[in-house]
């Protein structure tokens, strides 16, 4: 009997805070628009997307420059080291810059939002906010979610982008695969919709999941200095689990059975 | 932090953006960006098809003017109907031209190699949704080597 109750009780709790997630994203996406809070938005951009740039940006550097690195060591047996490019471009545009990219943005930006909506909560900010007849979801919550929608598809561009050139400095400055071949052979594999939409849809979604799952457990942590910890740990924690499972699916459904 | 400095900072943070997504149309998927001009529609009826994909390459001699759409079977012969979709510049081949499935190099992918025939009087341009007479299918490895030594077989 103690062990259904326990099951009921923790599957009646997830419920219930998946339901207040959706009435948080619901609420704060609902607003009417305002103009006044394009500034907002703005800031939020700053916060989230230029102070992750630098790390995304060396990230993506170095794992198009390793790519090459290990690529062209195997396709020189084959005398296939034309195909580096299509590689390179393929793997990055499908899946690690989507994919990556979510993973790091959870840890640099997911978990800043959390811990400063947390803290906002825990001092009473939130509440103070409501006191003034502000509606926090308006203003605190909907820039920021706003704010990681847009940035995360926007660095996963350049993830890609920046990954392809550190695959070209590698491989063809470096190890002396031909520069021609190298983009020829990846414009002819590379197709606009197929690969590099499928990649930015991706991005979307997985910008979706990390940014509200950082959102609301900061939304919803015990307002204590241990329910911020814990709140920050669980968003990076299940914001990778969900980008990484949710890949597979979505992999799936865009490059599986055709 | 004060509002000019941010702003700025946003302004480099999607113009960066652009200058990625600008590099990965031109120069990473060039290719399918310039094929999605104006293009009309041919047929071509295979015996075989072999390893034909849908969005392989239509080449004459070489220089790919258009690609392969779709591959269905056709409902009374039970043959395969590869849809060609060729670039509205290079029109005017004649009606004597021929295709044939071809593989680059010895493990490449395969891709349609149109011949365009002679051209005299009397022999009218291939048109938007015509079908291609002269076809040669697709070269499978294991018939050349069923047919090698059958040969073999009956020489001894």
């Amino acid at each position: 009997m103690k062990f259904l109750q326990s099951i009921g009780a923790k599957t009646i709790t997830k419920v219930a805070a998946i339901g207040r997630a959706t009435l948080m994203l619901f609420g704060a996406l609902v607003a009417v628009p305002r103009l006044k809070n394009v500034p907002l938005i703005i800031h939020q951009l700053y916060v989230v997307g230029v102070q992750s740039l630098l790390i995304i940006m060396v990230s993506g550097l170095f794992i198009g420059m390793v790519m090459a690195l290990q690529g062209y060591t195997i396709l020189v047996d084959y005398g296939a080291e034309g195909s580096l490019g299509p590689m390179v471009a393929l793997s990055l545009l499908r899946e690690l810059g989507p994919v990556v990219t979510a993973l790091l943005f959870a840890g640099r930006a997911g978990s800043a939002l959390t811990a400063e909506i947390g803290l906002m909560k825990a001092t009473e900010q939130l509440s103070s906010l409501e006191m003034m007849a502000v509606d926090p979801l308006r203003r605190i919550v909907a820039p920021r979610f706003w704010a990681g929608m847009l940035a995360m598809p926007m660095l996963a561009i350049i993830f890609s982008a920046i990954g392809i050139l550190g695959g070209h400095l590698v491989g063809v400055d470096w190890l002396g695969v031909d520069s021609g071949s190298y983009w020829s052979i990846m414009q002819s594999t590379v197709d606009w919709n197929q690969d590099v939409l499928n990649g930015v849809i991706k991005s979307v979604v997985f910008a979706l999941v990390v940014t509200w799952i950082a959102i609301f457990k900061g939304y919803d942590s015990v307002p204590t200095s241990e329910g911020i910890s814990k709140a920050t740990t669980e968003t990076v924690v299940y914001s990778s689990l969900a980008v990484l499972g949710l890949d597979f699916v979505l992999t799936a459904l865009m490059f599986g059975i055709e | 932090m004060n509002k000019y400095k941010t702003e700025v900072m946003v302004g480099f943070f999607v113009a960066l953006t652009i200058s990625a997504l600008l590099l990965l149309a031109l120069k990473v998927a060039e290719q399918s960006v310039a094929t999605e001009g104006d293009s009309y529609t041919l047929y071509a009826k295979f015996d075989n098809i072999g390893g034909l994909k849908a969005r392989s390459a239509v080449k004459v001699g070489g220089v790919t003017v258009g690609r392969v759409t779709s591959i269905t079977l056709d409902k009374d012969d039970f043959t395969p109907v590869v849809e060609l979709s060729i670039l509205k510049q290079y029109n005017g081949f004649p009606e004597t031209s021929s295709v044939s499935i071809l593989t680059s190099g010895l493990l490449g992918e395969q891709y349609v190699g149109f011949q365009p025939g002679f051209s005299f009087d009397g022999v009218a341009n291939l048109e938007d949704g015509d079908y291609l007479q002269d076809t040669k299918s697709a070269l499978v490895l294991e018939d050349l080597i069923g047919q090698f030594l059958f040969n073999r077989g009956s020489d001894e």
